[in-house]
């Protein structure tokens, strides 16, 4: 009765390609705007916007940014930590050398720097392919974190090595630094993961999104018929790197105020993010968002039961909620190989029939 | 066996316009490391005919079509499209010329829907940036919608509609061939190579597939050089046939003067030759 | 002989030693990855796991000891009894062994077709599991690992070389034995792998499983058999770097080192896991060794950098693979359209 197609004829190509073709699909995603936008502003505070919405909205940019890579285009990379670094030290050095440069301009800035890194360290994707595509990029991943250690010009030549993010404003309110409030930093990352997402939307559903997919699916026959490979791929790496470099930015400046790349960026936040895409859904974008939402909760509420409720020792609750999160990755990874993404789908597609079975 | 170099065309028995020459092979020998799989092989492919290419299994016709499409590079010989010589190129460039072809053991994109696949035919004219994608209303919105145009027309003619949002995994073996020959047809070409395409088919689907290679030929004046093992289908559909047999040529001409030739007969009742 | 050229043999010397360590842990991986195709990220951790296992056994330690006194409030640390050494490697050995069963029936059984991703995030997300295990099986402090293996340097060789050249070299005595262990275990696996009937079931799992399985091969013997011989291998990785730096969570992650040596010697490569790991042990040290040196890569560049180990096994290996991306000794991918 709620979640039906019929009736609804589509009369231009525009209507049949649009994100959301089904009506009630539309309905929910414009009333999830509205609570996200409208309603939450009004009732967040600290706790909330650092535990969980803050994480969320900023690893989901990444996910999305991943997803592009590995998902569409097939190319698998665990040097997302280290691209992430690169994305939150160049916005440090963008913001230290030109403080009055609006903050958002120094985000996207440092997407693009991350896009140049991201395409060089894609290069060996044009010989390399599977596995050892994916282990050579842990040569990025390692690299990058020695190299914002070790060199001090990235880090200002500050004796403790870490990054502090300097104070700075947008339209009269802090974003960053300590006197920002949880909505200023919660919608500023927002506004960012709608402008991503929406991006995002649109190149995987046109030409270059079906690049990438052929190369995924088959690379000699997409190179058959026209696919430069060369140019889909570090394209692909391009815009994945842009969009995982604004995380990084973001996640630094926003976040956490204060940086240790080895703590903050290392090969666990590569993990992290790939089994947020791949326990999400590989390419697809709604997967991306679902996987974020899953592993940025399950600690959260991980440790407030364990903690919370039955009181045990810090150490052994976290001792205990890495065998819980492993067993959960390989549980899931047996039942559902595609993801939340295809679950999803697969209960919209009951829903559709419903109250009839089939 | 003489190449023929008649510049002038001519018109069919059914009326169909045959130009001069559109492609042509010199020489072709090919090499992997010890084994010689094409042998100084020369024959030409008209504009606006149907060509076929036959021989036993092992001759070495997959090869000579991935000769001809370019995939592989042939240690000797020329190849010329168009009267231009072809040098070595990447796969890419080749279908920038205008050659698209279909493949023996499918090569679609499984992950996509059949319009999806069928659209990645028309990726060599598809001209907007990364930034215009980006932000789709607009430049990008209007190329996409007037290819998409196109590509319905294909789909249309291949009798494929009630399945272009189906994700090409799932679809039976006759329909994805079906799916590959509209994706090769989404990009216009000037040759279309089909490498077997009645390839585990019944009668029925024969009979169809048949239809559109003729309808194709007909109506879009497309050159086809098609593999084929059906031997009913190739006298019916081609207008010359070259016939191949361990790496070497041993017949070209019209169907009837190939199904008379002796060394063609021996060569698939197996008489043994040097 | 000049100084510069002694120390840069020893520090060759050194390299080849820890090669031959790295070697013992890819070897665990190649096994794995040749014979299901999987590729084990957990293989550290099983690493780790052995030797927790063992030290555990070996001084009588109560599992799962802190759990109980969390839940109820007892105090339990020791049984009170110590183990040889050889009875505790068997004991834990046989434990390896029920752990490969158990994966196999609750994990490998039910990923059987799945894509390569998929498999190597499961094993990523079995080592979180099996890492947490081990912690609150034997908790998580640093263990010093003793099975009676000859430690700190070695006096005859510092004797010798003093003699030849006039500066002694110095090498761990624990280098040699676990040169000696990795040569012996190379050999054996070598030979089982060419000449046994299971070593032949197991290439023919490796090439194809729906052809093994028409030849009656059973895949889950073989897959609890390989993982069985991989954490016997696991075990005697652990017990080298176990004794070598103390049992602790950083032996996971020397998995991350066998990552080059395998990217080197190609995934399916039992001599190529040996080869490689030589090549990076060595090409790691002397990079180190050069570019930390002011007289070498000071006085070449103008500057010196340091903890270049970190990343440069990486570098090393991405520079092979971009001229040979199968790696020295792996298969060839040929794609046919």
């Amino acid at each position: 009765m709620l979640y039906r197609e019929a009736g609804d004829f589509k009369t231009t190509y525009g209507e049949d390609s649009q994100t959301f073709p089904i009506r009630f699909d539309r309905l929910g995603y414009y009333v999830t705007l509205l609570v996200a936008f409208g309603v939450i502003p009004l009732i967040i505070n600290d706790y909330w916007a650092s535990a969980v919405l803050l994480p969320f909205l900023i690893y989901a940019i990444a996910a999305i940014g991943l997803n592009i890579l590995v998902g569409y285009a097939g190319q698998v990379s665990l040097g997302t930590g280290g691209f992430m670094a690169v994305g939150a030290y160049a916005v440090y050095k963008l913001m230290t050398s030109f403080p009055d440069v609006p903050i958002l301009i120094h985000v996207l800035l440092a997407g693009f720097v991350t896009a140049a890194v991201g395409v060089l360290f894609g290069l060996p994707s044009l010989r390399i392919k599977g596995f050892y595509l994916a282990v050579a990029t842990l040569a990025a991943q390692f690299f990058l974190v020695w190299l914002f250690n070790k060199v001090p010009w990235f880090y200002n030549y500050s004796a403790s090595g870490q990054i502090t993010v300097p104070q700075s404003k947008m339209l009269g309110y802090y974003i960053t630094g300590p006197q920002t409030s949880a909505t200023a930093k919660y919608l500023f990352c927002l506004i960012v993961l709608v402008g991503v997402a929406v991006v995002a939307r649109n190149l995987t559903r046109g030409t270059v999104g079906r690049k990438w997919m052929a190369i995924r699916d088959m690379d000699i026959a997409a190179e058959i018929i026209g696919v430069n490979p060369l140019n889909a791929k570090l394209t692909a790496f391009a815009v994945s790197s842009f969009f995982i470099g604004i995380a990084g930015a973001l996640f630094f400046a926003v976040y956490l105020g204060a940086a240790e790349v080895t703590e903050a960026f290392n090969i666990q936040k590569s993990f992290l993010i790939l089994f947020m895409v791949i326990i999400g859904g590989l390419g697809s974008i709604f997967g991306s968002f679902a996987g974020a939402a899953f592993l940025v909760l399950l600690p959260v509420f991980l440790k407030n039961v364990l903690v919370g409720q039955l009181g045990w020792p810090t150490d052994l609750a976290a001792h205990l909620e890495l065998m819980i999160v492993g067993a959960l990755i390989v549980a899931f990874l047996i039942a559902e190989p595609h993801g939340m993404a295809q679950l999803w789908r697969l209960a919209k597609e009951k829903l559709r029939l419903w109250p009839f079975p089939h | 066996m003489p190449v023929s170099h008649a510049e002038e065309g001519y018109i069919t028995a059914d009326g169909r316009q045959i130009g001069g020459t559109l492609m042509e092979l010199r020489n072709i020998t090919l090499r992997f490391g010890g084994v010689v799989a094409i042998k100084d092989i020369s024959f030409d492919i008209r504009d606006g005919e149907i060509r076929a290419i036959i021989g036993p299994n092992g001759a070495g016709k997959s090869s000579m079509l991935n000769v001809i499409s370019g995939f592989y590079i042939p240690t000797e010989g020329e190849v010329y499209f168009k009267k231009v010589k072809r040098g070595p190129m990447k796969p890419y460039e080749v279908a920038r010329l205008g050659i698209a072809r279909t493949f023996q053991n499918i090569a679609l994109f499984d992950g996509m829907s059949v319009l999806d696949n069928i659209m990645t035919g028309r990726l060599t004219m598809m001209k907007s940036g990364l930034l215009s994608q980006a932000f789709w209303y607009g430049a990008a919105a209007r190329e996409e919608y007037a290819h998409r145009e196109k590509v319905e027309r294909i789909i249309d003619f291949l009798e494929i509609q009630n399945i272009r949002k189906t994700p090409v995994g799932r679809l039976p073996y006759g329909l994805k061939k079906r799916v590959e020959l509209a994706r090769a047809l989404a990009a216009e070409p000037k040759l279309l190579l089909l490498d077997e395409p009645m390839a585990g088919m019944n009668v029925e689907e024969k009979e169809d597939m048949s239809r559109f290679i003729l309808d194709l030929n007909d109506e879009f004046s497309t050159t086809i050089c098609l593999i084929e093992h059906d031997m009913g289908v190739v006298m019916d559909l081609s207008d010359r046939v070259v016939v191949m047999d361990y790496g070497r040529k041993i017949g070209d001409g019209t169907p009837d003067e190939v199904r008379n030739n002796q060394d063609v007969i021996d060569a698939y009742l197996g008489v043994a030759h040097d | 002989m000049p100084d510069q050229v002694l120390y840069a043999m020893e520090v060759t010397l050194n390299g080849l030693m820890t090669g031959v360590m790295y070697s013992l842990v890819a070897l665990g991986f190649v096994l794995i990855f040749k014979a299901s195709g999987v590729f084990n990220y957990a293989q550290g951790v099983l690493a780790l796991f052995a030797a927790l296992t063992l030290v555990g056994l070996q001084n009588g330690q109560v599992p799962f000891a802190h759990v109980i006194n969390a839940t109820l409030g007892t105090n339990l640390s020791t049984f009170g009894w110590q183990l040889p050494a050889l009875l505790a490697i068997l004991l834990t050995a046989g434990v390896m062994v029920v752990l490969a069963i158990i994966i196999e029936r609750l994990v490998l059984k039910h990923l059987v077709s799945q894509a390569p991703i998929i498999l190597f995030m499961a094993t990523i997300g079995l080592a979180y599991f099996l890492e947490g295990l081990g912690d609150v099986m034997w908790g998580a402090d640093i263990k010093k690992l003793d099975v009676g293996l000859p430690q700190g340097i070695s006096d005859t060789i510092e004797r010798v070389t003093d003699g030849w050249f006039g500066y002694g070299f110095f090498i761990d005595n624990l280098d040699i034995v676990a040169t000696v262990v990795a040569v012996l275990l190379v050999a054996a696996l070598t030979i089982f792998s060419q000449y046994s009937k299971q070593g032949r079931a197991l290439r023919a799992v490796a090439d194809d499983h729906q052809a093994a399985l028409s030849v009656g091969i059973s895949l889950r013997f073989i897959w609890v058999l390989v993982w069985s011989i991989a954490g016997f291998v696991a075990l005697v990785a652990g017990i080298m770097w176990g004794t070598k730096s103390g049992v602790q969570f950083s032996l996971s992650l020397i998995a991350l080192k066998a990552l080059p040596v395998l990217m080197l010697g190609g995934f399916t490569s039992i001599p190529g896991a040996i080869i490689g790991g030589l090549i990076i042990g060595v090409g790691e040290k002397l990079f180190e060794f050069i570019m930390s040196s002011p007289d070498l890569g000071g006085a070449w560049f103008g500057f010196t950098i340091g903890a270049t180990e970190n990343w440069f096994a990486y570098v090393l290996a991405l520079l092979f693979l971009v001229f040979r991306p199968q790696g020295l000794f792996g298969e060839k991918i040929i794609e046919r359209v």
